[in-house]
């Protein structure tokens, strides 16, 4: 084999109290897409942050094409032919394509010139592109495509995608991959990082698995199984989760006709939203980020009001209702963001189990606190819920995304709820706590709860729910039985290519 | 009462020179929270521009100086609010407070021995034919060479952020220090730069009230203009040009309501005293629906982790 | 060079450690600007914090204490309770005035007349005077999203313009011989907030300062809007999920911290001070913002914060006397403390540690 593109040797680096890379190696040849596979927390997002100069490594070394590689900052990686589109997206809401294009380059040409370029390269790649729309009105998709074409413009030798389909319809990860392909075709090596096994499978030569910081072994994923790969991404057999029968009771939770204004100037509007749920039953909505889960979500927990009767638990208007009171009706909710939005990074799990335990907790009495009993109810969730934390005085920042989520979670849970809304649940969580928050979410069904699960990633979906809808530019697809859906079917409800203009590569 | 006292070619001129302070500080407050940041020390860095510039062209008899040390007080003491924001990551509503305080104090005891004192006066600008000219003469080239820095610093502040990368680098670390920081953009010495410049516009505005505008020097004389000119930029919805109207319509009152108390109108002069600033509260509360346009990483921390 | 790293959790240590350690580091660099000013450092330090408290004149320093402390702690609590939800107000020397003119006005309204409740009557007014001015900012921010920090402090210049109004007309003393300023109420048996102890400086606005310290704990450690309020502060979408209703928080804190300003104005007007007249105000309601950041924004620090702020007036006047230290050079020394307390801050937080040598 001739030298490869990217070789890394050995690379180590440690954050207090964890060692995210422990002598990771890996060689990128030309041309090639080379995957890079792990659970949450499993290092790819350091390995890839020293390959693009934004962490320095503690020990090892990386050479490109045969020459020692020591990127200070991504502006020099950059000039050596590194491109990264990153998960989160890298972009300036209020600035147009252009201008965010330009600020990913190092000699950007005059604006007119430039905007020509973004044409030409976004027409020759499949992915059309207006260089004048403001980032923030964009979809999804389209952002993304903005940060590609900002790579591509770099003549890039290697491109590293990190999960690139999370925030996808099946369609568009089929445009992706066409540009992907012809990315390969001319030359340019890809590093792909992703969990989702069938996609490497279909799209990558070679593959480096990491688990818990260390490299734990290569593969061709054309000739491995999928079950292999997750046993060497998980290092042990994943149980799934189990259901009891479905036996659906009375209506708990009905919505009809509900719309409701933006929040913010780029957030969605819900737009006449329809769903019902009934005891026992799990609800899944699925849908690309950004097309109004938050709002939803807002609109369920009360955070957002609607009018009276567009939102009917059991029957009973509570559109007008704030958190509280629909708490006290047995409406709970879990939202995305769980720090700054489910708890308060900085107060205590004591205090956060307060947050929405109050009223069905029985934590005060004419506005005053029980902080014993409060303290009791976050033993309990920590307890039952498998948290690892040193006691409930801890910050809910100190814990791990797995074992905050796990906190997060069983604090409903544990309320019985008459509905529970989740949004993400095991959004960044590893395998095991999310293979635990989803058999807590199936027994609560199972015990005569019905459960709204929003989420984006569709394999959850198709395990642990009954029904399934999308949501698509704040309309929500009428549900249909998961059983029996194809992913292509799924992927019309979310709403196909977006309407963005197909490749003609 | 004789309203016909008030001339208005001279009041449209006197508007402008009672509009510089707040277009200086507004201007450089622009840049400053264009780039993210919220400084809500203009007040003190105003005064303390004020004195450092009075006691400097005094000692020198150089006015020009003086407007130099202005700039250079200005920007020092935004320096600790660089500390304490960009280094020692505090809040920076509580940190602006702690630069006015400061800066108030600091310049009561720098002036002590400045309470009336005359200042070396800083000359006109006279271009023969047309500084004589009626009407356009005393209004256009009739005035001293910072008020017309100050109008050249909003075109270039104007041209810069629309214009050149360095603009547009400054903007996009406003809009989103996370983004930013993993281009590569280094978001603490692009603001640490923003937040010096913002000081030492604040300070030559402070310097043209003590050294042109009044001429000299009593404590806490800029008697909240420093406040204005924060409340101007959420006028000026973040729009350079619009500040420079902004302020020439704050100065228009100032001037106005005192040439109403000169000329001995029946309200209490107490009242007019107050006009500016209910006037202030006024605009905020009409402007105040449209925040679409302010820098959305404006006062939120950034610390470089992971 | 040195790297930042955030702590897993706030330090218990360096919450209680940096306000002594800002305290300390203002004393050095204090003295180093007294020394500056051509004063021994050590002399203009020891007259400031020592003196009123132990020096030769302490009986009558002590009281003092008290008298300016009082102010200071009322004003601060109040603030510290929007401070912590996010909810700057900035304006309370305002709402001090605006207190103390409408107290005053209440009780000037019944003179001569001598009844019991005539002062009860001012406490009221002084609270509602503050209050109302409070809710001016309160309101349009709830109304129209208007920045309550740029309006409340507007507010402090128009009050100013109005104390000297009130001093210049409505309110002068009829028997003043055409001097600025209104009737002393110290001569005011039924108006007058005096003693309630001879010799001891206490009044009733330190009895208030002491219950708006309990009130403040208890709400904030036992009470669900308490928690609200901090929650508020720290992650404002957790405590909308939560179900806090932002803007009756707003109109809340701003509320109370304008009762608060309000009253300490009344005190201050009907007692140590004694009459409106256009130099009422010194200040106490911006010297407050320190205290509270001083005191963390924590009930009992303030009631510390507040005796040290009254001691760095008292002392300061002290040196001023003895020394000719200039009073702006004690406004500098508490600018200064403002500035070390909120560097220091960051120690809570942060682990400041060496940058390991890099690897090429």
């Amino acid at each position: 084999m001739s030298i490869p593109l990217l070789s890394l040797q050995g690379l180590t680096k440690a954050y207090p109290g964890v060692v995210a890379n422990d002598g990771v190696s890996l060689d990128i040849g030309e041309g090639e897409v080379h995957a890079l596979l792990g659970e949450n927390g499993a290092g790819k997002s350091t390995l890839v942050k020293m390959i693009y100069g934004l962490v320095k490594p503690d020990s090892g070394h990386m050479s490109l094409r045969g020459k020692p590689f020591a990127p200070s900052e991504p502006r020099a990686a950059r000039a050596d032919g590194i491109a990264m589109v990153f998960q989160h997206f890298s972009l300036f809401n209020a600035l147009n394509v252009a201008e965010n294009i330009a600020l990913g380059m190092e000699r950007p040409p005059a604006m007119r010139d430039l905007a020509a370029r973004i044409r030409e390269v976004s027409e020759t790649y499949g992915l059309p592109l207006d260089p004048y729309r403001t980032v923030g009105d964009l979809s999804a998709g389209e952002r993304q495509r903005v940060e590609i074409i900002r790579c591509l413009l770099q003549d890039p030798k290697l491109l590293i995608m990190d999960e690139p389909t999370s925030v996808l319809t099946p369609q568009e990860v089929e445009i992706l991959f066409q540009t992907l392909q012809k990315l390969r075709a001319e030359g340019t090596s890809i590093l792909y990082i992703s969990h989702k096994l069938e996609e490497i499978r279909t799209l990558c030569d070679s593959a480096t698995i990491l688990r818990l910081g260390r490299n734990v072994g290569t593969c061709v994923p054309a000739q491995t199984t999928a079950r292999e790969m997750a046993e060497l991404m998980v290092g042990s057999a994943l149980h799934t989760p189990e259901r009891a029968g479905r036996d659906f009771g009375d209506m708990a939770l009905d919505i009809s006709g509900l719309s409701a204004p933006a929040p913010s100037a780029f957030g969605t509007a819900l737009k006449n939203v329809h769903l019902a749920v009934r005891k026992g039953e799990v609800l899944g909505i699925g849908g690309v980020a950004g097309n109004g889960q938050d709002e939803l979500l807002s609109v369920l927990s009360g955070e957002m009001p609607s009018a009276a009767d567009a939102v009917r638990l059991a029957g009973r208007p509570i559109g007008r209702l704030g958190p509280v009171a629909r708490r006290r009706l047995g409406l709970l909710t879990a939202p995305e963001e769980r720090l700054g939005h489910a708890a308060a990074p900085d107060m205590s799990l004591t205090e956060n189990a307060l947050l929405t335990g109050s009223v069905r907790q029985g934590l005060e009495t004419n506005g005053f606190l029980n902080w014993g009993k409060a303290e009791a109810f976050a033993r309990r969730i920590i307890e039952s819920f498998d948290v690892r934390t040193p006691g409930p005085d801890s910050a809910a920042r100190s814990l791990s995304g797995g074992n905050l989520q796990k906190f997060v979670i069983g604090r409903e849970v544990l309320q019985e709820p008459e509905v529970l809304v989740v949004n993400q649940p095991t959004w960044g969580v590893d395998a095991s706590a999310a293979a635990a928050i989803r058999q807590a979410i199936l027994d609560l069904a199972a015990g005569g709860c019905a459960v709204v699960c929003i989420s984006q990633d569709l394999d959850e979906l198709m395990e642990i729910s009954d029904s399934f809808a999308a949501l698509n530019e704040g309309r929500l697809s009428a549900p249909r039985e998961t059983a029996g859906l194809s992913v292509e079917e799924i992927g019309l409800m979310m709403g196909g290519a977006h309407g963005m203009e197909v490749a003609h590569v | 009462m004789d309203l016909s006292a008030i001339n208005p070619v001279l009041l449209i001129a006197s508007l402008m020179v009672a509009a510089t302070p707040l277009l200086l500080a507004g201007i450089g407050e622009l840049v400053v929270e264009k780039s993210g940041v919220l400084n809500l020390g203009v007040e003190g860095m105003m005064i303390t521009g004020a004195i450092s510039g009075f006691a400097i062209a005094v000692e020198t008899g150089s006015p020009w100086l003086g407007f130099l040390a202005a700039a250079a007080g200005g920007a020092l003491l935004s320096l600790l609010f660089v500390l304490l924001t960009q280094v020692a990551l505090a809040n920076q509503v509580a940190s602006g407070l702690a630069l006015t305080l400061f800066g108030l104090g600091l310049s009561a005891l720098m002036g002590q021995g400045y309470v009336g004192i005359k200042p070396p006066q800083i000359g006109r600008l006279d271009i023969p034919v047309l500084s004589d000219m009626p009407v356009i003469g005393p209004i256009l080239f009739g005035h001293d060479p910072i008020l017309y820095l100050g109008i050249a610093i909003v075109a270039g502040v104007w041209a810069l952020l629309k214009y050149t990368r360095a603009g547009l680098i400054l903007r996009a670390v406003g809009e989103s220090h996370d983004a930013a920081h993993a281009l590569g953009y280094k978001v603490v010495r692009i603001r640490t730069l923003s937040i010096l410049f913002g000081g030492a516009c604040a300070g030559l505005g402070g310097a043209y009230i003590s050294l042109v505008r009044v001429p000299q020097w009593t404590e806490g004389m800029t008697a909240g203009v420093g406040w204005i000119a924060l409340a101007l930029v959420v006028f000026a919805s973040w729009k350079p040009w619009r500040v420079m109207l902004g302020a020439y319509l704050f100065g228009g009152i100032t001037v106005l309501q005192l040439n109403l108390q000169a000329a001995g109108v029946a309200i209490p002069v107490e009242y007019l005293a107050m006009s500016p600033y209910l006037i202030t509260i006024l605009v905020l509360v009409i402007l105040s629906k449209d925040k679409s346009s302010a820098p959305a990483s404006l006062g939120r921390i950034f610390h470089a982790s992971r | 060079m040195i790297v930042l790293e955030k702590r897993p959790q706030p330090s218990r240590f360096w919450s209680y450690a940096t306000p002594v350690a800002a305290v300390l580091a203002t004393m050095v660099f204090g003295g180093l600007l007294f020394a500056a000013l051509g004063k021994n450092p050590a002399v203009a330090i020891g007259t400031i914090f020592w003196d009123p408290l132990f020096g030769e004149f302490a009986f009558y320093y002590r009281p003092q204490i008290l008298v300016k402390g009082a102010p200071l702690v009322l004003i601060a609590i109040g603030l510290s309770l929007g401070f912590r939800a996010g909810i700057w107000n900035i304006g309370a020397e305002g709402q001090y005035i605006m207190g103390a003119i409408a107290g005053a006005g209440v009780g000037l309204a019944f003179y001569p007349l001598e009844a019991w409740y005539i002062f009860p009557l001012m406490v009221l007014g002084g609270a509602l005077g503050g209050w109302a001015w409070a809710m001016i900012p309160a309101v349009l921010k709830v109304r129209f999203g208007t920045n309550e920090i740029l309006v409340s402090l507007m507010l402090v210049y128009v009050a100013e313009q109005l104390l000297a109004s009130m001093s210049l007309g409505l309110m002068r003393n009829p028997e003043g011989h055409g001097f600025p300023g209104s009737r002393n109420l110290q001569q005011y048996e039924s108006a007058h907030n005096g003693e309630l102890i001879a010799g001891s400086g206490m009044h009733w606005g330190v009895a208030a300062a002491f219950i708006a310290v309990i009130f403040a704990y208890v709400l904030l450690n036992r009470h669900m809007l308490g928690f609200h309020i901090r929650l508020t502060g720290e992650a404002p979408r957790a405590a909308r999920f939560a179900g806090v209703r932002p803007s009756r928080l707003i109109l809340f804190c701003l509320g109370v911290s304008g009762a608060l300003a309000g009253l300490a104005g009344l005190f201050e007007v009907a007692g140590p001070a004694g009459q409106i007249t256009i130099d009422f105000n010194i200040g106490y309601g911006f010297t407050a913002i320190i205290v509270a950041f001083l005191g963390r924004l924590h009930p009992v620090g303030i009631l510390l914060a507040g005796g040290l702020m009254a001691l760095t007036y008292i002392g300061g006047e002290i040196a001023q006397g003895n020394l000719g230290l200039p009073a702006a050079a004690i406004q500098v020394f508490q600018g200064m403390l403002l500035f070390f307390l909120l560097a220091l801050d960051i120690l809570t937080n942060y682990r400041i540690r060496p940058r390991k040598s890099e690897v090429a």
